[in-house]
């Protein structure tokens, strides 16, 4: 790996370039600097996110009260598809197609991705901005189109997308099979052509703005784990997504063209289809090829970012940073191997199941290497609860949880009984929704002074974190119980199953928490948007952090640094170094005289 | 008028949230205006205890759900595999909750044990190749033995022996129902394609096939105890999934493709309801229907049936609007009843055939188009030609 960035002179060019005045438009629409493309990108994020939430709000309540009528059901969505307050099967099932589809994709792909690789990439590395801001800014404006489309699905006439997030054909090929298939489905499809189109797009500058735009110093291995994270994320996009838009382009082919990719052999709505020849199970091949590493292009940036705010607040290195690097290195590369984990009862030879459990279950090490850093990071520190601190521990604890569950779903044997039951659920919302979340609420919470010059209230932060910690338990951990009674997912209502009547008060509560837990984001969302404007002014490094981005002015500039960019003399974690009397050292400060590394 | 109530609610709470703030900022004396947002030790300290707390919480709600909804989970298995799966499934639990309470403790503990005041200093531990190998090398050992455990059950389940002796039964799944059909004396599925479906060959079976026969369509699916059936699948329309929670059998229904799934169930429909975790659970459900049936009898509904337990077959891919009404009853019998049971249904052939009989006649009214009632006029027309036949010998007399 190059040591060295070559932008010694560049740095001078681009700060001459931005004398001119930014009017509205080039400050805060069509911005190529980083820093506001990511307040763009955090913004839509948030506003996906309620949507989404609301939309699990929605179908939580029906699974709770199947068979009452709620007037809220007939105000949201009208009286073709809620008539006297009762919701309609079908758009039950939209409601979680969407729901997951917004929540994966367009809050913790891109709204956690997007928001912290393009703030943090440039200012951690110590270049002036990414290798291609225009490029940057369409990324952007592809996933803000993306998002728009996706709304736009929501309106059609025949209901959007139904056929779950992971849009399985025949069901999401066939307007007859299901309504939403018809012109919901086209938009979800173009909708996700489009995001490909941004996502790619993005990654690809983050990788080449790491490869060559770091600072004199700033070596691979002196690089911060946010930045490892967000670049090997990158990586993952790069080679996974594609997968995904070529299954899109083979299904749009399937839909529109007469074309047999997925398709053969089908009598439906009275007759038999001209189909012949093709198979779901490739859809599903192709789908889980970009799917897995996707959930890991969720995680990783979490991840890191919880790294990153950990050391910070222990007041000590993140513990084992090679280490660290390496285990991100192995998920990435053995998340390519693993996909067929999704596809353990779809009909394919058993043999690939047996090859999928032993790279499943090898996933773990890395994984759990990362927690025992993590947890040895707090042992003998100087712990700051900051909120972005409690939201980090948060994150390890229910990735522990999450990740543990994933051991029974990762053994084909075992996931014969609880493939596609809420025990699934339980799992990848403990590992997505709520610990890749709380990263993404950690990253907000310690990034907010630099990405808008003041801080977030702390103890709206403390009630934020401890009323959604608690509820988020109280939603998930339940689920497991349901999932083992052998609960099937994507069900409108259990009440046709008398079998299943001893778990409705277990829906009941779980309903309960997530109303409780999603009425207090509101309590984030009012602390986010009124310290925009009002919260208390930030200083340069309120968190005492050693990285390059608390460096520079408070005020943001073109070009980050008013002069020339820092040279970088030392790793990121020289916090307590018995070294130095100060508790922490940032990169910028040269080795004393003699001055020996104390780290591997 | 309610929800104005709630709205007018919901804004005074979020009122006296931001004063109690807004208050709380002002108790923060002697904080620099710059860290007032930044934790203080008196911050670390109230939170290391909370954090504590919070562990609490985690463990009591753990074992509190073990209490409440452990009996929820499917319990006793019943199929022949089912134990295999059960065995490797409580294992891997073992593994799962100790790893998590001792790393959850952890955590928490350090957490609280080491909250941060001004006059502390950390230890600068950067690097361990001795914990690095420890952790990694126990992990990778204990995950390996899982691995081999999983794979040779996996082995057992999934392969099916060309010499083993097995019942073949084909699973057809549609939107929104399920249909069994029976191989027959031979044993042998005959060929079947949605492009033959045709009046009562609703499942497209292939009649020119020898095979085809004897086989048997039903809707309710009867098996016998002690042996391996056979479960061969396929789909007239778009993804189902063969789901048998008390036998832990599950396979995907892929149209275009037959998939397969074959298991032994243990106990008869009888025997499995007289166990003792099923009774619990039977009356407990029964319970709970009564209690609803008050409500609904009392709003001028009618009352539930009572539910006494039967195996099922669910489908578990969503399929389309009525997913979550696709199911069919599983009666696993003793093997004479199950032979009896069989030999009193009519073969797709006769079926057909007496399909065909029944249109013939131009009857006023519409011709029969169900086989019951094909077969109502063949036992009709069976009832009417003895009549006439004792009416002769009567008349001969």
């Amino acid at each position: 790996m190059s040591a060295e960035a070559h932008d010694h002179d560049h740095g001078h060019d681009h700060e001459h370039e931005h004398h001119h005045k930014d009017t509205f438009i080039t400050k805060y629409i069509f911005s190529i600097d980083h820093k506001m493309i990511a307040k763009q990108y955090l913004i839509t994020g948030i506003v996906m996110g309620v949507i989404g939430i609301a939309m699990s709000l929605l179908f939580r309540m029906q699974l709770a009260w199947p068979e009452e009528s709620f007037k809220i059901f007939n105000v949201l969505l009208g009286d073709k598809f809620a008539p006297d307050g009762v919701m309609a099967n079908d758009i039950y099932l939209a409601l979680v197609t969407i729901h997951g589809t917004i929540m994966v994709f367009f809050v913790l792909t891109a709204g956690l991705s997007g928001t912290f690789s393009n703030l943090l990439i440039p200012l951690q590395i110590g270049a002036r901005d990414m290798a291609s801001g225009f490029m940057n800014m369409i990324s952007y404006w592809l996933f803000f189109i993306s998002a728009v489309v996706m709304l736009c699905s929501l309106f059609v006439e025949a209901g959007p997308a139904s056929a779950g997030w992971t849009i399985y054909p025949p069901l999401s090929a066939l307007p007859q099979a299901i309504p939403g298939s018809g012109t919901g489905m086209t938009l979800w499809l173009v909708s996700m052509a489009i995001f490909i189109a941004s996502s790619l797009m993005g990654s690809l500058n983050y990788i080449v703005t790491v490869i060559n735009l770091r600072t004199k110093g700033m070596s691979m291995t002196r690089l911060p784990l946010t930045i490892w994270t967000f670049f090997v994320t990158a990586i993952i996009g790069v080679i996974s997504f594609p997968v995904l838009l070529s299954a899109a382009l083979l299904l749009i082919f399937d839909r529109s063209f007469g074309t047999s990719f997925f398709l053969s052999d089908i009598y439906i709505a009275g007759e038999v289809l001209h189909y012949q020849g093709g198979s779901p199970v490739l859809f599903e091949h192709l789908f889980w090829f970009l799917g897995h590493p996707e959930v890991y292009i969720v995680i990783l940036p979490a991840m890191g970012l919880v790294s990153e705010i950990m050391a910070t607040n222990s007041r000590k290195p993140i513990f084992g940073y090679r280490a660290m690097i390496m285990s991100v290195l192995a998920i990435a590369f053995l998340s390519t191997i693993v996909w067929g984990h999704h596809m353990f009862i779809s009909g394919m030879n058993p043999f690939l199941g047996s090859v999928f459990t032993f790279t499943t279950l090898l996933i773990a090490i890395p994984s759990a290497v990362k927690a025992f850093s993590w947890i040895t990071t707090l042992w003998k520190g100087n712990l700051q609860f900051n909120p972005a601190m409690l939201f980090s521990i948060g994150m390890v604890s229910t990735f522990i949880t999450g990740g543990l569950t994933g051991i029974i779903l990762g053994d084909s044997t075992l996931d014969i009984n609880v493939h596609d039951t809420y025990f699934v659920i339980a799992h990848f919302h403990l590992v997505m929704g709520i610990s890749a979340l709380y990263g993404m609420f950690a990253g907000i919470y310690h990034w907010f002074p630099k990405m808008y010059g003041r801080m977030l209230n702390k103890n709206l932060g403390y009630i934020h974190f401890w009323v959604t910690a608690v509820c988020a338990y109280g939603v998930f951990f339940p689920m497991h119980f349901i999932g083992l009674a052998g609960l099937p997912r994507r069900y409108y209502t259990n009440t046709n199953f008398p079998l299943f009547d001893d778990l409705q008060n277990v829906n009941v509560l779980i309903t309960t928490f997530a109303l409780v837990g999603g009425a207090f984001q509101l309590v984030f969302l009012y602390n986010f948007f009124s310290s925009i404007f009002y919260g208390k002014k930030a200083v340069q490094n309120p968190w005492r952090s050693t990285t390059l981005e608390w460096t520079t002015p408070v005020e943001h500039i073109h070009g980050n640094w008013p002069g020339e960019i820092p040279h970088v003399y030392r790793w990121p974690y020289d916090y307590s170094n018995p070294n130095h009397d100060v508790d922490f050292v940032p990169q910028n400060v040269p080795m004393k005289e003699g001055e020996e590394v104390l780290h591997h | 008028m309610t929800s104005l109530l709630v709205i007018i609610v919901l804004v005074l709470l979020a009122v006296a949230l931001w004063q109690l703030t807004k208050i709380f900022d002002l108790t923060q004396v002697g904080a620099s205006s710059d860290d007032s947002q930044v934790a203080s030790d008196n911050d670390n300290n109230i939170q290391g205890y909370i954090l504590f707390g919070f562990l609490a919480f985690i463990y009591i709600f753990t074992i509190y759900g073990l209490l409440k909804w452990g009996n929820l989970a499917l319990h006793t298995p019943a199929s022949e595999h089912g134990l295999l799966v059960d065995n490797l499934m409580n294992i891997t639990w073992v593994l799962i909750f100790t790893v998590q309470v001792i790393t959850q403790g952890l955590l928490y503990w350090f957490s609280f044990k080491y909250k941060g005041n001004k006059d502390k200093k950390a230890l600068f531990f950067a690097d361990s190749n001795k914990l690095e190998a420890i952790w990694s090398i126990i992990p990778s050992v204990v995950l390996a033995c899982l691995i081999l455990y999983g794979l040779y059950a996996w082995n057992n389940i999934m392969f099916v022996d060309k010499d083993e002796d097995v019942i073949e039964i084909e699973l057809y799944a549609q939107q929104f129902k399920w249909t069994a059909r029976y191989a027959g004396a031979d044993n042998t599925l005959g060929k079947a394609n949605v492009r033959l479906i045709e009046g009562v060959n609703t499942l497209g079976v292939d009649m020119s096939d020898k095979n085809s026969q004897d086989d048997i369509v039903v809707s309710e699916l009867h098996i016998p105890k002690g042996k391996k059936v056979h479960f061969k699948m396929r789909s007239q329309d778009v993804l189902h999934s063969a789901y048998f929670p008390h036998f832990r059998a599950q396979m995907n229904c892929v149209p275009g493709m037959v998939t397969e799934f074959a298991f032994v169930p243990t106990y008869t429909t009888a025997e499995y309801r007289e166990l003792p975790f099923m009774v619990e659970k039977v009356a407990h459900i029964n319970k709970l229907r009564a209690e609803k049936s008050v409500d609904l009898v009392a709003k001028g509904g009618t009352a539930l049936d009572p539910y006494t337990f039967d195996y099922l077959l669910l489908c578990n891919k969503i399929c389309g609007a009525s997913h979550y009404n696709m199911q069919m009853k599983v009666v696993v019998d003793t093997p004479e009843d199950y032979k009896k049971w069989l030999s009193e249904k009519t073969t797709l052939a006769q079926d057909i055939k007496a399909a065909a009989a029944a249109e013939k006649p131009a009857a006023e009214g519409a011709a029969p188009t169900t086989d019951t009632a094909a077969k109502v006029i063949d036992t009709v027309k069976a009832v009417v030609d003895t009549v006439k036949a004792a009416v002769a010998k009567v008349a001969m007399k």
